[in-house]
């Protein structure tokens, strides 16, 4: 066991304890910090993974904006511990439990199964960087890259709309 | 050094609890977050593919993810803004005016 593999179970046992936490709180202010304790530790996969920039964005745009958007509509809403009925188990529940563990167990037999590679590309040394992602962001993915500001502009005058007022 | 398949069950993983998230809280919110979750775990396996693969349009990939998921989340989250002006409440379960 070297000390990379030692690191990468530590993450991997907080980065699952965390999300099982996050459903399983009842106050949804709560949850909310234990997904951003979640995205810190993926960031930090990302930096396994030679992938700096999007492990910087992770951090400013998950973490940052958009947790501290759903931490403003919990507090603006004002939704505390009792806002919600007991949470019960029904035979729903179960169901859908069920169909969770069936779908992990689908998934992991096909990682074991058809997933291989044991080393990282000697290109992603120099990959996650801010210059070699900005040079492919603006060669080849120029057009997804303007049509992004289209959908931010769209979530923008979605959003103010809904918000704003009652709906007739 | 890790074998890709340890990152890949890690996103499996962690897809699977935002799916059980979705399929049983009730709280519209903690839904949502459960959303975000499962898109977290999809990107870490994508990052993981490119950096085994040496190809970047992986990590271009969860750049755009990223954004999809920023605009995402400000309409949801107003959209339940919405809700709970109209119904004073976030349950899911008191929310079934499209139930047939």
């Amino acid at each position: 066991m070297n000390l990379e593999l030692v690191l990468f179970f530590v993450l991997a046992v907080a980065a699952i304890g965390s999300a099982i936490l996050m459903i399983t709180r009842r106050n949804p202010v709560t949850s909310a910090l234990y997904l951003v304790f979640n995205f810190f530790i993926i960031a930090v996969l990302y930096l396994f993974l030679r992938a700096q920039f999007i492990a910087i964005i992770q951090i400013t745009v998950y973490a940052g904006a958009i947790m501290v958007l759903f931490l403003f509509v919990i507090m603006l809403l004002n939704l505390g511990d009792d806002s919600l009925p007991k949470w019960k188990l029904t035979s729903g529940k179960s169901v859908a439990a069920l169909l969770g563990v069936v779908l992990l167990i689908e998934i992991l037999y096909f990682v074991a199964n058809f997933i291989s590679g044991s080393r990282l590309s000697p290109e992603s040394e120099s990959m996650g960087t801010v210059e070699s992602i900005g040079k492919v962001l603006f060669s080849g993915y120029l057009f997804p890259f303007e049509m992004t500001s289209i959908l931010l502009l769209a979530a923008i005058v979605g959003a103010i709309l809904l918000a704003k007022k009652k709906f007739e | 050094m890790i074998p890709l398949s340890y990152y890949i069950g890690l996103s499996a993983i962690l897809f699977t609890i935002g799916v059980v998230g979705v399929l049983t809280l009730r709280n519209a919110i903690v839904i949502f977050m459960s959303v975000e979750l499962m898109l977290n775990s999809v990107n870490l396996s994508l990052i993981a593919f490119s950096a085994y693969s040496g190809d970047p349009a992986g990590q271009i990939l969860v750049f755009f993810v990223i954004a999809v998921a920023a605009a995402e989340s400000a309409v949801g989250l107003a959209i339940i803004i919405a809700l709970f002006r109209n119904k004073l409440t976030v349950n899911i379960d008191e929310v079934n005016v499209l139930k047939w």
